[in-house]
């Protein structure tokens, strides 16, 4: 009877145990799951110092700064800056800009609401970066409507435009 | 007994409004230029279907309207307000054409905000914008900034009565020479030697800072023009943070403060009687409403602690406190952080800021110095007046250039036209909150849209309703005209329909 009785507390424990190391992984793994820069800017205060994941198009220039270099992220909400070690964009090949669409990476690092090495910027510190989608260039292709447009009101402006010189004379 | 305008009148107005139209068409060369430079298709046929269309307006408008009389006061209002309700909707048209703004609706708020120098923003995906609509964007902030006629004056506008009514009615009613055209052309001249050192400055800021050598230059170009013209545009969705660089933010703040001088004051500066910096009521004045509202704002920001460090909040606080004294707008934090993280007093702080403005006869918008400080000199002569025995006669003098007599109808102008901002601040705030946005959120947008700023706390965006996009074109319309041409235009219409022949 007692050792029935040991056997169900026993067992009664080790479920709690698993529920609270399941309950523990699945609210340490909501950081591991990439979060949005408005969900990030939003509320800087609760997520100020943690570690985060964050993935977006790298934008604009890569502007390196002694050992260290920065690098902005689109997410299609907002950019946020990412201050990382030199050599750790090594392989990002295309920055977005008109002409590309920049590499999608997936940032993971400290997130400072506040920075205080960086005059009070909101950034994150990059601890690894890994590239998930390759950029390209965008080919663009020429608008015919807008072309035949263009010369339709070239046309028109021609028109006027001799109109006004003949009236003139 | 109310007037229906004459033919007459409205030919005069169409004559010179299509001068206007054809002067701002021929900018667009510009863009052009650029976007061949990239190599960019598409954007310098957006260029060019907006050149040709203002061309066609233009040319239409001065061959039908044609006329060698000379503008009178009436006639001068009424041309500058329709140049510029014009101006934005002829240069909507390339930035439309490029898919970055939602409707045509969203890419004439930006027009205006460009040419008001306003700054605030409806574009979308600016950061795979091309190069000719970027330079587009911030050359509206330079014509804007300049003023629109201004263009006109210098290249266009032989009569001088006509031309010094159009200038008057741009809000600039000082001449820093005699001739109004020579003061054009003299702010052209000051405008284009600080956008040279002001490009290079930034341009080797950039450099520095590990930008691409052409990215560095085209940026520090475009900065240059957005905050020398207290516009607020730039070419990254990030703002200025998109740099992360101190140094950008020291050389963005003096230029700012260049921009918000009193071009009659470069002139000085200029010729060399620097002691006028000292002297002037626009300069000390605006030194105090500087110190005054840092001061609310870093307090406001200390007991929230929304910097770990005194040296971070002078920072972030002083740099968007200038930014928004001046009218430019630049920002190096996020819009949704001003509400979530400064706090109300920090906002309140900013929100007089804002209000105030720079100096008259300057690129900023908001009540302006000279106005404050004539406001302060009426009070200290009214309170000297009951202090003094009835017997004595009081006079308060103020330095502006030269030493002047304070008259009433300076303080009652000055007086008028501050209430005309107030109320026009208000206004916005009340459309703000019918629309379901606090109060102090929308103080807060319907200032920066009036006083002509661009800083914004997270209302303007392409998904705000369409009568507050209305509102804050409207807003930033009159607050850069500062009243009067508006008054006349509405004036006129009202004449037109109600007037007798």
């Amino acid at each position: 009877m007692i050792n029935r009785r040991l056997h169900r507390l026993k067992k009664l424990i080790a479920q709690i145990i698993i529920l609270v190391t399941g309950y523990w992984l699945l609210v340490t793994s909501g950081y591991a799951q990439s979060i949005s820069s408005t969900e990030l800017i939003n509320n800087a205060k609760e997520y100020d110092g943690k570690t985060v994941v964050y993935e977006g198009e790298v934008i604009g220039d890569i502007m390196v700064r002694g050992e260290f270099a920065w690098i902005n992220v689109n997410d299609g909400q907002n950019a946020i800056g990412i201050w990382l070690d030199k050599n750790l964009p090594a392989d990002i090949l295309y920055t977005g800009s008109y002409k590309f669409k920049g590499d999608w990476v997936e940032v993971t690092g400290v997130f400072q609401r506040a920075c205080l090495e960086h005059g009070g910027d909101l950034d994150i510190h990059a601890q690894t970066i890994r590239k998930i989608r390759q950029g390209r260039q965008i080919l663009e292709r020429l608008n015919t409507s807008k072309r035949n447009l263009g010369l339709v009101l070239l046309g028109v402006l021609c028109l006027v435009w001799i109109l006004r010189r003949l009236k003139l004379k | 007994m109310v007037l229906k305008p004459r033919l007459e009148d409205i030919k005069i107005i169409g004559y010179y409004l299509g001068k206007i139209i054809l002067g701002l068409g021929l900018t667009m060369l510009i863009p052009i230029i650029i976007g061949l430079a990239f190599g960019e298709i598409n954007p310098v046929l957006d260029f060019l279907i907006g050149i040709e269309i203002t061309l066609i307006f233009g040319l239409i408008l001065t061959k039908l309207c044609f006329t060698e009389k000379d503008l009178s006061w009436m006639q001068g209002m009424i041309v500058v307000s329709l140049s510029w309700l014009a101006a934005t909707i002829l240069g909507a048209i390339p930035l439309y054409l490029s898919g970055h703004w939602k409707s045509y609706l969203d890419a004439c708020f930006d027009a205006m905000s460009g040419f008001a120098t306003t700054g605030l923003t409806l574009a979308q995906n600016l950061d795979h914008i091309s190069y000719a609509h970027n330079m587009w964007r911030h050359l509206i902030m330079f014509i804007g900034g300049q003023g629109i006629v201004i263009i006109a004056l210098s290249f266009f506008v032989k009569g001088l009565s006509g031309a010094f009514r159009m200038y008057v009615g741009e809000a600039r009613d000082e001449r820093v020479l005699p001739n109004v055209i020579n003061t054009s052309r003299f702010i052209w001249l000051v405008s284009m030697v600080y956008l040279i050192l002001g490009t290079s400055a930034l341009a080797s800021v950039g450099i520095l800072n590990g930008m691409k050598p052409v990215n560095a230059f085209f940026h520090g170009a475009c900065v240059f023009m957005a905050a020398f013209d207290t516009g607020g545009f730039a070419p990254q969705s990030q703002n200025i943070l998109y740099y992360h660089s101190l140094p950008y933010e020291v050389v963005t703040i003096a230029i700012m403060i260049l921009g918000a001088i009193n071009f009659k004051l470069h002139y000085h500066l200029w010729t060399g009687n620097r002691r006028e910096i000292l002297k002037n009521i626009e300069t000390k004045t605006l030194f105090i409403t500087i110190m005054l509202t840092f001061f609310i704002t870093a307090i406001g920001l200390s007991r929230l602690g929304a910097y770990p460090k005194a040296i971070v909040l002078f920072r972030k606080g002083f740099y968007h406190l200038i930014s928004g004294h001046t009218g430019t707008g630049y920002a190096t934090i996020y819009a949704k952080q001003f509400i979530n993280e400064w706090g109300n007093l920090a906002l309140v702080g900013v929100i007089c800021a804002m209000a105030l403005g720079g100096a008259t006869c300057s690129t900023t918008g908001g009540i302006k110095m000279l106005r404050i400080g004539i406001i302060f000199k009426a009070l200290a002569q009214d309170i000297k007046r009951i202090i003094l025995p009835e017997r004595a006669i009081v006079v308060q003098k103020f330095h502006h250039i030269k030493e002047m007599f304070l008259e009433d109808k300076q303080a009652r102008s000055a007086l008028l036209i501050t209430l005309a901002y107030l109320v026009l601040y208000g206004l916005g705030a009340i459309i703000g909150m019918l629309f379901g946005y606090p109060f102090l959120n929308s103080l807060f947008e319907s200032t920066s849209a009036a006083a002509n700023v661009g800083l914004s706390c997270g209302i303007t965006s392409p998904n705000m309703p369409a009568t507050l996009k209305l509102t804050y074109i409207f807003q930033m319309w009159a607050g850069r005209l500062e009243f009067m041409s508006v008054f006349t235009l509405i004036g006129f219409f009202v004449a037109a329909i109600k007037g007798k022949r």
